[in-house]
């Protein structure tokens, strides 16, 4: 199961009729060790607005009289808090329904603030993971958040109009913060990867893998092609904030190679065929942007 | 009027002195309220309840950046109306100034 999937199990602390109220502290307690394990709860109170039921699995956790009528979508599951530690009561319910557990993950991905998007595809063309991709509209859109590399902000680095957040990332504007003049002027803002490579981004990595190569050959020095790499890496490492993680799981040169070369003849069917028809280039298809 | 607490459990980016005052706060304020783990785990699984939570009316959103919790929301299919919603910010503003505005 990827760990973006699944239904977490909502917790509601029952204090209404036909139940003890809980102590202050006691809710308290409860609440803090039912977020921290990954749990959903909710305070329910006569007359004041929660969010609805939906199809998530509930556990009604209070010091019950008797069980509550419950009206909700999904199933619903009692326990009395008299008999059991609310934390082990939500466990054995959310192994019970199979709920998603507390996965070891931070939650990084790619947020657009089509506020800002001009949808000039640079994130799509930069990220080499395919995190991004169009949707029916030719829209940018993140399409594999799984893919995306965790504490890795360089799409948004990359991006001219600081209009992607990392909402974990610890700084502004990437994190969400309010975009200031200065944020859009930063040289850092503004990174072009032509500039940063010396070339375009495949042409300067195919060039760096031939001369690696050719220097392995004649020189047979692995070590000094292994420096050349660190350089390169260290390169994008410190402009663009990319874990070292990160960059020692890029793609081989020759899957780079591979994207390069479909990104080319795809370029070339689109241009003949706007050539044939005497029209304006048409929208690129979903297929022709996913290089 | 709703409100809605992110306890940001996955990654913690949210100081915790604040969120930790703001939650006792609200536990013993005798509002009602929905806690959540983590927004952005919930935007990213594209959970239904924040469709639910988004189209519900007022809202008040204790969580992060402004910016960020709205696109999150958009992220998940679930804009939010910018009319019915407050954003307070755990992350910048102290948490006694997140209370007041929670409770009022």
């Amino acid at each position: 199961m990827s760990r973006t999937e699944g239904k977490n199990l909502r917790v509601i602390l029952y204090e209404g009729p036909g139940s003890t109220p809980l102590g202050n502290e006691a809710r308290y307690q409860m609440l803090t060790s039912l977020l921290d394990d990954g749990f959903e709860v909710t305070r329910p109170v006569v007359g004041q607005a929660v969010a609805p039921s939906d199809n998530a699995p509930l556990l009604v956790l209070g010091l019950l009289d008797r069980p509550p009528a419950f009206a909700a979508d999904g199933e619903v599951h009692f326990r009395n808090l008299a008999d059991m530690k609310a934390l082990d009561a939500a466990r054995e319910i959310r192994e019970e329904t199979g709920a998603r557990t507390l996965a070891a993950w931070k939650p990084w991905f790619p947020v657009i603030d089509f506020d800002r998007c001009t949808n000039c595809m640079q994130c799509l063309t930069f990220c080499l993971f395919d995190v991004y991709g169009v949707d029916k509209q030719q829209n940018i859109t993140v399409q594999n958040q799984d893919n995306c590399k965790t504490d890795c902000p360089a799409c948004s680095r990359v991006c001219p109009e600081v209009a992607i957040l990392f909402p974990k990332y610890t700084k502004g504007p990437i994190n969400g913060d309010v975009v200031r003049e200065q944020d859009i002027q930063r040289e850092a803002m503004k990174v072009d990867i032509t500039t940063l490579l010396g070339g375009d981004l495949y042409g300067s990595l195919r060039t760096r893998q031939r001369e690696a190569r050719k220097r392995f050959s004649t020189e047979r020095d692995e070590s000094k092609a292994l420096l050349e790499r660190k350089r390169c890496l260290g390169k994008l490492k410190k402009e663009l904030d990319i874990p070292e993680e990160v960059l020692m799981t890029l793609p081989s040169a020759e899957d780079i190679e591979e994207r390069a070369a479909r990104a080319k003849a795809k370029l070339a069917r689109r241009q003949a065929r706007s050539q044939t028809m005497k029209d304006a280039p048409p929208a690129p298809s979903v297929d022709e942007w996913g290089i | 009027m709703k409100i809605l607490y992110c306890n940001c459990t996955y990654a913690k980016v949210v100081p915790t002195d604040v969120k930790q005052a703001v939650l006792r706060q609200l536990s013993d304020s005798g509002l009602a309220f929905d806690a959540v783990a983590d927004l952005c785990d919930m935007s990213a699984r594209r959970d239904p309840s924040l469709k639910k939570i988004a189209n519900g009316g007022c809202t008040k959103i204790a969580a992060c950046y402004p910016r960020a919790v709205k696109w999150l929301f958009h992220a998940a299919d679930a804009p939010l109306c910018d009319d019915d919603v407050t954003i307070l910010n755990m992350r910048e503003d102290p948490a006694a100034d997140i209370v007041r505005e929670l409770v009022k």
